[in-house]
């Protein structure tokens, strides 16, 4: 019996379990991760590959001694070390002695479908459809339900409530397997959250945008919580890398990407690999539109994105958005992290009030 | 009648008192080796201020620092901010027009750009050990100088060795190396002092936009050979505030008092000179409720919990 595993990545388990249990297949979902599955990634990786590689590396592990004997993991190719990583991962995994086959997803769909179908057996494409329509729309649900927790966390009538009615969603969409009920619960818990702001604080409210490597924003585990955090300083967090927008991109829907590039134009022109170019290019977005300051996240020695930190301070000069570049490994503490952001959260409140934004509406902070 | 405003900055190496009037000047202030007893200091701290102060006379408690948490529920502080923030709004308070705050204390090091009485840019290293007092300590200890006199030396310098001081261990070989070479002291202490502040420039100040007045603080700025190596390396006058070693201090006790202004609050919530009567006590364990082995820390006012944290989820949540 095959027993398929993958990496974690936010809340992409949900879409990737539905995909293949509507295969027919067992899934066996990686443990979510933990100082364990950091701990074991960190022993056996290479000591100069970056974050995202050790904790997938440990999610593998974990899932393997839960039985999963096939890893699907994304390949690809293009100027980042990403595309190499499922090859260093199975010869470490196969050094450790683990017998697993593993599915590499290329950009290309008929390679990945035929690859699929040489190690799980016949899938017929009608299936395949169906799975994925699932998965996709699952993920496109979530992400809907979570730029809305991202936007109203500051804005809470009783703490820790977006969160847990997050929670709750998550765990019932996980559970239902209809389009219509998935619909259902995205409307339900959309009015729910609804119900629990206080709108009427959202003009003393910061917003701050989010740019960077996508693995890196999108694991509140790597990178310390730090949408939760910021929500718990008032913020409103806003951010354009999400698995559903990394997908449409992937499917050529809408024209984001052209936004973003045109957007960059005078300060990069150029694809640098994974997300460097959107970091500059939603960087300018968000100046634009008035956000208050931006956050780039990125794994330490992550080079797309050391390319748009170099280019940074010039957006932030020019388009007059202050900007905090915070990269990370496994030794990244949790106490110079908050004391950072904290730092960055009251540079821009003073700066909102000294511009004048809050005391024309009568709000003296100072 | 409320006049005094207090402000408390624990850091690892030092705790630092401030007492300020309500024309926010300072009167008093206390600088103390935290020692790995954060706890201890703090009542010692308080304790030395008890008998010159009434509770009735203390209008607002802020605290900053890395042990910031901590000081803030053992005093019941007004405030409770980040050391970034309070050293520049001290900065501010002091020089109104500075434009550079540098600042190195014991464990940790961080520039701040102000502009307009507003800070817009920070860098904060807290890794790398070559570019702070402690490492100062070690050599000046190595060499048998007391620390004080560290900076004279530098002074004394004709013509300064030029050190690697990319890091702690490379800087301290070849320091070594120079003294075999047959240096003299003072050379080779203004040339460390030189790599100190290259390296600080390098990596903290990278990209940053340094302008004039400078603001040098932190406890090493009591050390003369660094303010020079800055100067020189920067070409502009570095100016080293009276209270250099407790502006932390000050930052968040004019942040208390903001803050009680700002939320036309009529009491602070200063918790008395009497804390020190208390015994406070810091418990440690390590959840095992998951794989993630959080170490769940408690303190204690007497028997009774007053503050817990270390968790990543909510299951300890209630105190
Ligand atoms: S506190 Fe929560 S997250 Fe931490 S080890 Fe215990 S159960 Fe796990």
């Amino acid at each position: 019996m095959k027993k398929i595993t993958f990496p974690q990545m936010g809340d992409m388990k949900i879409g990737l379990k539905a995909l293949f249990a509507e295969l027919g297949f067992e899934v066996v979902v990686p443990p979510k991760i933990s100082k364990k599955t950091l701990d074991l990634g960190v022993k056996y990786g290479p000591e100069f590959a970056c974050l995202p590689l050790k904790i997938n590396l440990g999610n593998f592990i974990e899932a393997l001694e839960k039985g999963a004997n096939v890893i699907v993991m994304g390949g690809g190719c293009g100027p980042c070390r990403f595309g190499y990583y499922a090859e260093v991962q199975r010869a470490i995994l196969e050094d450790l002695g683990y017998c697993f086959e593993m599915i590499v997803l290329e950009p290309n769909l008929l390679r990945d479908y035929q690859h699929i179908k040489k190690i799980l057996g016949n899938v017929s494409l009608k299936r395949l459809y169906n799975g994925l329509k699932l998965a996709l729309y699952k993920i496109y649900m979530i992400d809907n339900i979570y730029k809305l927790v991202l936007a109203t966390r500051a804005l809470e009538k009783k703490k820790g409530e977006i969160d847990s009615l997050y929670s709750s969603f998550l765990k019932k969409i996980d559970q239902v397997s209809s389009l219509k009920k998935i619909k259902a619960l995205k409307d339900e818990y959309q009015n729910k959250i609804k119900e629990n702001i206080n709108d009427y604080q959202r003009d003393e409210r910061l917003i701050i945008g989010i740019v960077g490597e996508i693995y890196l924003v999108l694991e509140p585990f790597v990178n310390l919580n730090i949408e939760e955090k910021l929500g718990e300083l008032g913020v409103i967090v806003k951010r354009d890398i999400y698995m559903s927008s990394w997908l449409s991109h992937f499917l050529h829907l809408g024209n984001e990407m052209r936004q973003i590039k045109k957007a960059a134009e005078d300060y990069l022109d150029s694809f640098v690999g994974g997300h460097g170019l959107d970091s500059i290019g939603n960087t300018v977005r968000y100046a634009r539109v008035g956000y208050d300051g931006v956050i780039q996240l990125a794994p330490f020695t992550c080079m797309p994105e050391i390319i748009s930190q170099t280019i940074l301070p010039s957006v932030s000069k020019k388009e007059k958005i202050p900007v905090l570049s915070l990269f990370f490994d496994e030794h990244t503490g949790d106490a110079g992290l908050q004391t950072r952001i904290e730092a960055f959260v009251d540079l821009l409140m003073r700066k909102k009030i000294y511009d004048g934004k809050l005391l024309e509406k009568g709000i003296n902070y100072a | 009648m409320p006049r005094y405003y207090l402000g408390v900055d624990v850091g690892s190496v030092s705790t630092d008192i401030a007492v300020l009037d309500s024309s926010m000047k300072i009167v008093d202030k206390i600088y103390l080796r935290t020692k790995g007893q954060p706890l201890k200091v703090i009542s010692e701290g308080i304790n030395q201020l008890q008998d010159k102060y009434d509770n009735s006379e203390i209008g607002a408690v802020g605290t900053t620092g890395s042990g910031r948490n901590l000081a803030g529920v053992i005093l019941g502080a007004d405030v409770i901010k980040n050391e970034i923030t309070t050293h520049a709004v001290a900065a501010v308070h002091m020089i109104p027009d500075v434009k550079t705050v540098l600042e190195i204390g014991g464990q940790d090091s961080k520039i701040i750009i102000i502009r307009d009485g507003v800070a817009v840019d920070f860098a904060m290293n807290s890794v790398c050990a070559a570019g702070t007092g402690s490492f100062l300590d070690q050599q000046a200890a190595r060499l048998e100088i007391p620390i004080e006199e560290f900076g004279e030396y530098a002074l004394r310098a004709e013509a300064p060795v030029r050190i690697a001081g990319r890091c702690s261990v490379f800087a301290e070989s070849d320091m070594i190396h120079k003294q075999q070479l047959g240096h003299d002291l003072p050379e080779i202490i203004a040339g460390l002092s030189a790599a100190m502040v290259r390296n600080y420039l390098n990596n903290l100040a990278k990209g940053k936009d340094i302008k004039g007045p400078i603001i040098f603080q932190g406890g090493v700025a009591a050390n003369v050979g660094i303010k020079k190596a800055f100067e020189d390396e920067l070409g502009i006058d570095v100016i080293v505030p009276e209270n250099y070693n407790v502006m932390g201090a000050v930052g968040a006790a004019i942040l208390a008092r903001e803050e009680i202004a700002r939320l036309k609050r009529k009491k602070t919530s200063f918790k008395g000179f009497e804390i020190t009567d208390f015994n406070f006590k810091t418990t440690s364990f390590e959840c095992d409720g998951c794989p993630n082995c959080c170490e769940i820390v408690n303190i204690y006012q007497d028997s009774q919990l007053i503050a817990r944290w270390g968790a990543k989820c909510p299951r300890w949540e209630a105190v």
